[in-house]
C-alpha cells in the first residue's frame, strides 16, 4: 500500500504543487453514477481533486458494462459502493461522501448545495433538466452538465459549451439515447472527460468560488 | 425583438414564455430557461410574459449518460 504522502509527492511532480493544491482542497459533487459519472469520478480522483460527493440510487446492471466503470464481480451492487472501491484503488486517500438514494426537486438542493461544482450525470432529459433547474434556482453551484453523446463516430461535434452563467453543458446536445438506440463507450467517455475537464478547470482558475 | 438562443425574432411581444417554447416545439418537461441572465423558475413560465428587449436562453436536454 502506498502511503498518501508517496501519491502526493507523485501528484506534485506530475502538475506541480500550486495546481496540486488547488485540486487537493477542492471539492465537485457528482449527480448519477453511470457512463458519465463513473467515468468524471474516475478521472477526478486521478487528477487528486480532494473530495467527491457521489450520488446514485441504483445497482450495477449487465447492461452497464457496455460503458461504465463497473466490473463483472460487482453486478448487484449498488453503484455508490461499488465506484468506491474502484476509486479506492486508484487514491485511496480522496474524501468520498456516498448518498444512495434517487435524486429528486425535493432532495436535489440539501443534497448538493455545499458543492461549489456539481456534475449533472444523469441518464434521462427530465431528470437532466429537473436537476439543473432545482439547482440554478435554488443554489449558488456552477453545474457542469452532459447532453447529446449518443451513437458513435462524430467525435468532434462534442464541445463544452457555457450555455448560462453558472451552466456549462458537454456533448452535441441533440444525439438523443432514444433516438439513435443506444450509447457506446468512446462518445460517453469523451463526453465524461468534458466535464471532468471543465470541473478541473475551474477549480484551477478559482472560478467556483466567484460564485 | 427578443433574442432566443441568439436568434432575433419578432411578433412575440405580449405573449407568455410558455406560449413561446410552445410555439418553437420545446417540451417543457425538457427545458431550462435562462432569461435576461437569470434562471427562470418552471413555475413562471405561464405568467412570465416577453417584451421587447428581453433575452431568453433554452436549453432542452437529451437523453444518455
Amino acid at each position: 500500500m502506498l502511503t498518501a504522502g508517496e501519491i502526493e509527492a507523485s501528484l506534485i511532480e506530475r502538475h506541480g504543487s500550486e495546481v496540486h493544491s488547488k485540486l487537493k482542497n477542492a471539492s465537485a459533487a457528482i449527480a448519477g453514477l453511470g457512463g458519465l459519472g463513473s467515468n468524471i469520478a474516475v478521472s477526478l480522483v486521478r487528477a487528486g481533486v480532494g473530495k467527491l460527493l457521489l450520488v446514485d440510487f441504483d445497482k450495477v446492471d449487465i447492461s452497464n458494462l457496455n460503458r461504465q466503470q463497473y466490473f463483472i464481480e460487482q453486478l448487484g451492487q449498488y453503484k455508490t459502493d461499488a465506484l468506491t472501491e474502484t476509486l479506492r484503488k486508484i487514491n485511496p486517500y480522496t474524501e468520498l461522501e456516498t448518498v444512495t438514494v434517487r435524486v429528486t426537486e425535493d432532495n436535489a438542493a440539501k443534497l448538493f448545495r455545499e458543492y461549489p461544482i456539481v456534475c449533472e450525470a444523469f441518464d434521462r432529459a427530465e431528470n437532466k433538466a429537473m436537476l439543473v433547474n432545482t439547482l440554478l434556482e435554488q443554489t449558488d453551484s456552477i453545474i457542469v452538465s452532459g447532453s447529446g453523446m449518443a451513437g458513435y463516430g462524430r467525435s468532434n461535434e462534442i464541445e463544452t459549451k457555457r450555455i448560462m452563467n453558472r451552466l456549462y453543458i458537454c456533448g452535441d446536445r441533440v444525439t438523443d439515447s432514444a433516438a439513435v438506440n443506444g450509447l457506446m463507450a468512446p462518445r460517453v467517455m469523451m463526453c465524461a472527460a468534458h466535464q471532468a475537464n471543465k470541473v478541473i478547470e475551474l477549480i484551477i482558475k478559482g472560478e467556483q468560488n466567484g460564485r | 425583438m427578443i433574442k432566443v438562443n441568439s436568434e432575433t425574432i419578432t411578433g412575440f411581444e405580449g405573449i407568455t414564455v410558455a406560449e413561446l417554447l410552445k410555439q418553437r416545439g420545446y417540451k417543457t418537461l425538457y427545458v431550462a430557461v435562462e432569461m435576461n441572465d437569470a434562471i427562470l423558475p418552471k413555475a413562471q413560465y405561464e405568467n412570465t410574459v416577453l417584451k421587447d428587449g428581453d433575452t431568453l436562453e433554452v436549453v432542452s436536454f437529451v437523453g444518455g449518460g
